[in-house]
């Protein structure tokens, strides 16, 4: 996957909470066998109508948006289905980050081997950036490195992030070459395994 | 101190473990089916990898999977999934139990089914349903498809070691209440997020009376409440399930694997991050009038108000619930007309489930302006209902009896509910879009799917039973 670590630009505000992982990618679309295309599906039953034209009055489809790459919502974000098909749409939508109070855990999971860097902060904290990011276009500056995201009027919010993932991400590495690494210890977890 | 199962499992388990790492841990058992896998197999073959154990993975079909007509797919991607998964299992050597094959259905019916659900054992698969095997007292939860190659390749993850939380369901069970309702209780009562970033043991006399089917409802659904996995600690209805199945242990093996699992169970003076307690009396049949699984009341209730709720998103998120799924506010929750009605999935499609939906529907006709379907949750279930006569009474009734599969629940296949429609469902998602662009999803029990089946409308399945006998 893609290293990430500085990530600028205008967020877009996705003022919901519990978005699950249905509306991000409905299963209509879950039965292609690649990683690839799913960005045109991205929320696709709140950007498009019954017969496929535009919602002008969903976030996505605002012009200011379109070229967005920091996404954020309300809590729980994420929840339901374990379908890595949501975080490969997001990316390939072209967003690197999500930030939002909460979410759900096979999401948080997800996002961190596509490259994908989830953010949590108060809800206090995003209710304000969202409050900002309705209001007018506004920029922020997340930066991986130094677990801080900074705002256009210089408002610094800071993240904490496992130390183990922030390395993956930092380096865009493959976790299954690194887990290789431990063959010995797993042979010798094998060989005295007690199963029935 | 004693230890709680959770602990127990995931200490012998632990591969390898460094300060400011995740655990690496290891995987007893990988279930794969079509929709989470192809990607992950493609990865291998990519980068050269082979499936290390495939001993320790099992596959087959249930989500893509056409209910009638068989062997025909009429949508060609569809069957590009299931052909794909077919010569993946055959060109990484796991066993595959495919369309048409005696022991295909859905994931989480036929790991117990074939006995190789066991306590104490690790269980993944890129569904989040897993959780369902925790009934058995297993740590058991779904994983994205990255995970499944991760899986395949070094039967380990990598996984922060969540906290334990014990939600115990105190006293009795009323009559006429099902397992379901239990869970959508829980869950609307503590909220959509409260598992987060923990494991849960459900506990409790409720709990422990409940048969090993009752105790999967429960289980599969903790991911609804946003829990990495829930379990229930094993005891004697637990082994007594598993004994003779294929996969189990056979003979002395048996017995001696059988004093292990027991001694899984939590100590008497385990201790837990977090509980929650909720009384079994309290709890009525559930109705989700929403479109999350915690937007769900006792049947007696009405629709909610904005009033009810103190904070404003709350009573946005109700509107915007409620203007999806076309009620009122204040709307009693027994004048809710309905169209469809979908006995299935992995939540209530096992014979138990079907024996309730049955003697709820027997010597009586589907309502006039209802579709109504049964999807049973394995060919092995679907052969043992016909066997006792359940189809008949289903079919007599004017349900359609279907082959086994995912179906109507995530209506992948061609079981879909048309877009305003409304559907009582015995699956475990109400989200919008569910089941159909537009769709109107209402999550209840089997027992409560048949009587409203019966009535047209949603009914009190206990005053139902009085009043027509």
């Amino acid at each position: 996957m893609e290293p990430i670590n500085i990530v600028t630009s205008v967020i877009t505000p996705l003022d919901r909470k519990n978005v699950d992982t249905d509306q991000i990618i409905s299963k209509e679309f879950l039965k292609r066998i690649e990683r690839t295309g799913f960005g045109q599906f991205l929320f696709y039953h709140w950007r498009f109508d019954a017969q496929g034209n535009e919602n002008k009055d969903f976030v996505l489809n605002q012009p200011q948006f379109k070229d967005s790459k920091i996404l954020v919502a309300q809590d729980n974000f994420g929840c339901g289905s374990s379908r890595e098909h949501a975080p490969w749409a997001i990316l390939d939508y072209g967003f690197n980050v999500v930030i939002a109070p909460s979410f759900a855990d096979i999401f948080h999971n997800n996002c961190f081997k596509n490259g994908i860097l989830p953010i949590k902060l108060t809800e206090a904290q995003c209710d304000e950036i969202l409050a900002k990011g309705l209001a007018k276009p506004y920029s922020m500056a997340v930066n991986l490195a130094a677990q801080t995201v900074t705002g256009e009027d210089g408002q610094v919010y800071s993240f904490n992030i496992d130390s183990y993932y922030k390395e993956t991400l930092l380096n865009g590495w493959d976790e299954i070459a690194l887990t290789i690494k431990y063959e010995a210890q797993i042979a010798a977890y094998e060989a005295q395994r007690v199963a029935y | 101190m004693g230890k709680n199962i959770i602990e127990k499992i995931w200490d012998k388990h632990v591969v390898y473990q460094e300060e400011g790492k995740p655990d690496l841990l290891y995987i007893d058992l990988h279930l794969i089916h079509e929709v989470t896998s192809p990607q992950a197999f493609e990865g291998l073959r990519m980068n050269g990898r082979k499936v290390r154990r495939p001993d320790l993975s099992f596959a087959t079909m249930d989500h893509n999977v056409p209910t009638k007509n068989l062997p025909t797919i009429n949508d060609p991607i569809a069957r590009n999934q299931i052909e794909t998964l077919a010569k993946n299992a055959a060109e990484f050597g796991i066993e595959l139990a495919g369309m048409g094959h005696p022991d295909q259905g859905i994931v989480h019916v036929i790991g117990p089914e074939l006995g190789l659900t066991q306590p104490g054992k690790t269980i993944v698969c890129g569904d989040s349903h897993t959780s369902t095997h925790g009934a058995f007292g297993a740590i058991a939860f779904g994983i994205g498809t990255s995970e499944v190659e991760h899986v395949m390749s070094t039967q380990t993850l990598w996984q922060n070691k969540p906290k334990t939380m014990e939600i115990r369901v105190e006293g009795e069970l009323p009559v006429g209440v099902a397992a379901k309702d239990i869970i959508l209780a829980i869950i609307s009562k503590f909220g959509i997020g409260v598992g987060t970033g923990y494991i849960v043991e459900f506990t409790g006399e409720a709990i422990h009376k409940l048969s090993m089917e009752e105790r999967m409802t429960i289980c599969n659904m903790s991911i609804e409440a946003g829990a990495k996995a829930g379990l229930v600690s094993p005891d004697q209805i637990t082994v007594d399930y598993i004994r003779g199945r294929r996969y189990a242990p056979q003979g002395e093996k048996f017995e001696e694997a059988s004093t292990y699992w027991l001694s899984l169970a939590s100590d008497v003076d385990a201790t837990y991050d977090e509980v929650r307690i909720i009384k079994a009396e309290e709890i009525e049949p559930i109705i989700t009038w929403g479109t999350n699984p915690s937007m769900g009341s006792g049947v007696s209730k009405n629709v909610p108000m904005q009033a009810d709720y103190q904070d404003e998103s709350d009573q946005a998120a109700l509107r915007k619930a409620l203007a999806y799924m076309g009620l009122e506010e204040g709307q009693p929750l027994t004048s809710i007309d309905i169209q469809h009605v979908f006995i299935g999935s992995c939540t209530n499609s096992r014979l138990s489930d079907l024996r309730a939906a049955a003697s709820i529907i027997q010597g009586r006709k589907v309502h006039g302006n209802v579709t109504a379907i049964v999807v049973p949750g394995s060919h092995s279930t679907k052969k043992q209902a016909e066997a006792e006569g359940l189809d008949k009474i289903f079919t007599e009734a004017g349900f359609e009896w279907r082959e086994s599969g995912c179906s109507m629940c995530l209506a992948m296949n061609d079981d879909v509910v048309p877009a305003g429609e409304r559907c009582a469902s015995t699956s475990n998602r109400n989200f919008e879009g569910r089941q159909g662009t537009g769709a109107r999803t209402h999550l209840v029990s089997p027992q409560m799917a048949a009587a409203a089946a019966i009535a047209g409308h949603f009914v009190d399945v206990r005053e139902f039973v009085k009043e027509t006998v």
